[in-house]
């Protein structure tokens, strides 16, 4: 099956949005960090994911060919126009609730950028073996600090258990596919998430058992991200984000 | 949290160097920050983390009966050997 040009700049700009997206709520934490060393390593890895988005970004733009470039689509859209999966977006929290946002993303995208390596399309297959090579080791990260907090004192405990508590309902999009996706995947160059879905959950309740966490249970679920209905944080982030581009439009420093 | 020295082998062949210090949970974790800090602009290939407790120092106030000694035995440097303008170094 083929899809046409426009299908897979609406496909490719997702992944970009949910890379900058989170690259933005983790660089958040820069000069906030519990210790230096943390504070390196967390924007360490949002700076990974902000390579991830610019290289996404720069293939939608390549692909429309009409004079946009990486910038036009992270600063020149509205809340409307991210299609990023509302996980992303939560506000950072507490550091607790950003490890634990971290390690169900981490994850979902080690197994998802996994499959994507085997993309039809090349330059998808070849951000994707970039991608999972950081991967790989923010996993080990993520996954350390939940068991350290979980495992640590009563106050770390119960953070990053009501962390779960607050996030679990938004893991039930990543898992999410609709005709669109369906289309890319039939094409051989998308990933069905569906599909990813035993696997994560199967290693998700291993770390949090550790952890000796409770999985949450799964009474609630909010989506909407990929179709542009976004909680109210998405748009805080695009003020902050933005405001230097839409204040002085095409300004450079 | 404990303080580690960090030490990073820059190239294959060369030694590990002391870089620097950092403060950690678990000797895990140094290695991971020990990444993160000291080898983010490809600096390294290679990361060795040590407890700084574990490492035994000399002190100020064995300088005399340690060092001095050595100042008066010229016989043990190789200054006098006429190298051969092969040898760089030595």
């Amino acid at each position: 099956m083929l899809i046409d040009k426009s299908q897979l700049k609406i496909f490719v700009l997702r992944l970009a949005d949910d890379a900058l997206v989170i690259a933005h709520r983790l660089s958040e934490w820069c000069s906030h960090g519990p210790s230096l060393e943390e504070d390196l390593a967390l924007t360490n890895v949002a700076l990974d994911y902000m390579g991830r988005a610019r290289m996404f970004y720069g293939y939608a733009a390549e692909i429309a060919g009409d004079g946009s470039t990486e910038d036009t689509y992270a600063y020149d859209r509205d809340c409307r126009d991210f299609t990023n999966l509302l996980i992303h977006e939560l506000p950072r929290g507490d550091f607790a609730f950003t490890m634990a946002r971290q390690y169900l993303v981490d994850e979902f995208n080690l197994a998802y950028m996994e499959l994507l390596q085997q993309s039809k399309d090349p330059t998808l297959a070849a951000i994707a073996t970039k991608a999972n090579k950081e991967g790989l080791y923010h996993l080990r990260r993520s996954r350390k600090w939940l068991l350290r907090l979980g495992d640590g004192t009563a106050e770390s405990h119960n953070r990053l258990q009501q962390a779960m508590e607050d996030i679990w309902g938004y893991t039930t999009e990543l898992f999410e596919m609709d005709e669109l996706e369906q289309a890319i995947v039939e094409a051989g160059i998308g990933v069905n998430a569906i599909h990813l879905h035993p696997q994560w959950k199967q290693r998700v309740t291993a770390t949090l058992t550790e952890a000796t966490i409770t999985v949450p249970s799964s009474d609630w679920a909010v989506t909407g991200g990929r179709k542009g209905i976004h909680t109210e944080a998405l748009g805080h982030i695009l003020s902050d984000m933005q405001f230097l581009q839409r204040a002085y439009p095409g300004q450079q420093w | 949290m404990k303080l580690y020295e960090v030490f990073i082998r820059s190239r294959r062949g060369l030694d590990h160097k002391h870089t620097g210090s950092l403060l950690a949970d678990s000797p895990e974790q140094a290695l991971e920050y020990a990444r993160d800090i000291y080898t983010r602009r490809s600096e390294g290939v290679s990361i060795w983390v040590v407890s700084s407790a574990d490492i035994i120092a000399s002190q100020e106030t064995d300088c005399e009966s340690f060092y001095d000694p050595h100042d008066d035995k010229p016989y043990r440097h190789a200054a006098h050997y006429q190298l051969p303008d092969e040898v760089n170094s030595m």
